[in-house]
């Protein structure tokens, strides 16, 4: 069954339908990436360009990889080795690229809503890896495919994103998608860092950490992102430890069945402790896994779905 | 589409089956060194049935696994319709195995290729041999089947419609023509 849209923007508006097909697709590639050769020939011939405006490492290697894996050429684009630096739009540079015949764009860019105006000015299927603190849908997406992995379903699930949820897009794409899904979410974090229309959202507020997780059966940490924060939202890293790192001691009094997810990459002993992200509980390398599995599918769904 | 001929029944559905397991034992001296691969979705339940045959037999458990080969088409670019991927599972190595692959209907020869191409990104098979119920001619590639159970001359605006019990209800083969001779 092909997506309802040719891009993939943010999971807002992605009906269930979609987030459940690309979940599906994305178990048949976590076998392919079973197998001693690891790629399949389904994208020959298809050009994808990976245009990233921000820093990344793990986001940007993962498509890479779900690329190559699909046996697509691909190219690459870093804002600091381009004409960017000569002052070019994003719309010149989409334009440019364009003219030499792509058919898709994966873009990560500093500002809310780069991606949708990129599929606004090019015919190109364009694909969203994190638009400034707006949407990061394919993290969302393996984040639910893991917890799907682990539970079986996603349906009634409690599910509680801690940290940073204003700046964050990862924790934006997690709650439109997981409440799509029919998880229930709550969120936790310093009130500084929690936007104030998340109660419209549908979506449980804590205070506490110990509240928040006691009957959760996945927590969600955020990392803390320096970067974003022009003033500050929190005394100290320290007291943010103190008061919101999820630590051994504070999961032990979570059901025994709880699991931690990460988006990565991890502030040890800031978000979580150190622990804790190696411990028995962290799905955070399957989710790392997962997530050239989950790429892929949603490649292949808008790629061939004409 | 309306039925033209129903070429096989029941009966003769199954000893064409029984005649393809005793043809794969010659040919392999046994069982042994077999493992049975289906292409999903039509060649799934004949690939289990014949492995019971050779079960039968060979009173030996023989591997089975199943492929799908919906990444490996040549026809992704341009279809209307997206195909479903259900995945391919083989929990085994295929290594140095003599893989019989199984389907309903040998036709143009191109879900084989890509089977073919799939196989060995899966592992070196010391062969690969190709068990179909119905050959009905019109290849558009050069491959042939080493196992069939019945061979129907067809034209291009008639279609082979295999139906098992498993999933039909009842196991017989038919022969359809499009209405108006249209096509």
């Amino acid at each position: 069954m092909p997506l309802s849209s040719r891009h993939l923007l943010g999971l807002r508006d992605v009906p269930r339908g979609d987030i459940q097909e690309i979940l599906d697709t994305a178990a048949s590639f976590r076998e392919v990436l079973e197998r001693p050769i690891k790629k399949v020939p389904t994208l020959q011939g298809k050009t994808i360009v990976n245009l990233f405006y921000e820093s990344s490492t793990r986001t940007r290697i993962s498509f890479d990889l779900a690329e190559r894996r699909l046996s697509a050429d691909v190219v690459h684009f870093t804002s600091d080795t381009s004409s960017v630096k000569k002052g070019e739009t994003l719309r010149d540079t989409a334009r440019n690229l364009e003219a030499m015949k792509i058919d898709m764009i994966v873009v990560r860019h500093s500002a809310a809503g780069a991606a949708k105006f990129l599929s606004e000015v090019v015919s190109a299927s364009v694909v969203n890896a994190g638009d400034g603190a707006h949407e990061h849908p394919t993290q969302a997406l393996l984040d639910m495919y893991t917890l799907r992995e682990k539970f079986g379903s996603l349906e009634g699930l409690k599910v509680c994103i801690l940290g940073d949820i204003a700046h964050s897009r990862v924790a934006r794409s997690n709650i439109h998608g997981l409440l799509t899904m029919g998880a229930k979410v709550s969120v936790c974090g310093p009130r500084t860092l929690i936007p104030r229309e998340i109660g419209s959202m549908g979506v449980e507020v804590f205070d506490h950490v110990e509240e928040a997780i006691r009957d959760a059966d996945a927590v969600n940490v955020l990392r803390i992102q320096l970067e974003r924060m022009e003033r500050a939202y929190f005394p100290s890293i320290r007291e943010y430890h103190a008061l919101y790192g999820l630590t051994e001691d504070r999961l032990r009094k979570a059901k025994s069945h709880t699991v931690v997810l990460h988006p990565g990459p991890i502030n040890r002993d800031v978000e979580l402790s150190a622990d804790v992200a190696d411990g028995e509980r962290s799905l955070i390398l399957r989710q790392v896994l997962n997530g050239v599995a989950v790429r892929m599918a949603v490649l292949y769904l808008i790629g061939t779905g004409t | 589409m309306k039925v033209k001929s129903r070429v096989l029944d029941h009966t003769g559905f199954e000893r064409s089956l029984t005649r393809l397991a005793h043809e794969i034992l010659e040919k392999n001296r046994g069982s042994e060194s077999i493992v049975i691969v289906g292409i999903v979705t039509r060649g799934e339940h004949l690939a289990r049935r014949l492995a019971a045959k050779i079960q039968d037999i060979e009173h030996r458990e023989l591997r089975i696994g199943f492929i799908d080969i919906t990444l490996y088409r040549d026809d992704l670019r341009g279809k209307p319709t997206q195909p479903i991927l259900r995945g391919t599972d083989i929990h085994f190595d295929i290594t140095d195995k003599n893989v019989i692959l199984v389907d309903d209907v040998l036709y143009t020869g191109r879900t084989v290729r890509a089977a073919l191409d799939e196989l060995v990104d899966l592992g070196r098979p010391a062969t690969i041999q190709l068990a179909v119920l119905v050959d009905r001619g019109h290849r558009e590639l050069p491959i042939r089947a080493d196992y069939v159970g019945k061979n129907i001359p067809t034209s291009r605006n008639e279609e082979v419609r295999v139906m098992m019990s498993e999933t039909d209800g009842e196991d017989a083969v038919l022969l359809l023509e499009s209405e108006g001779g249209d096509a």
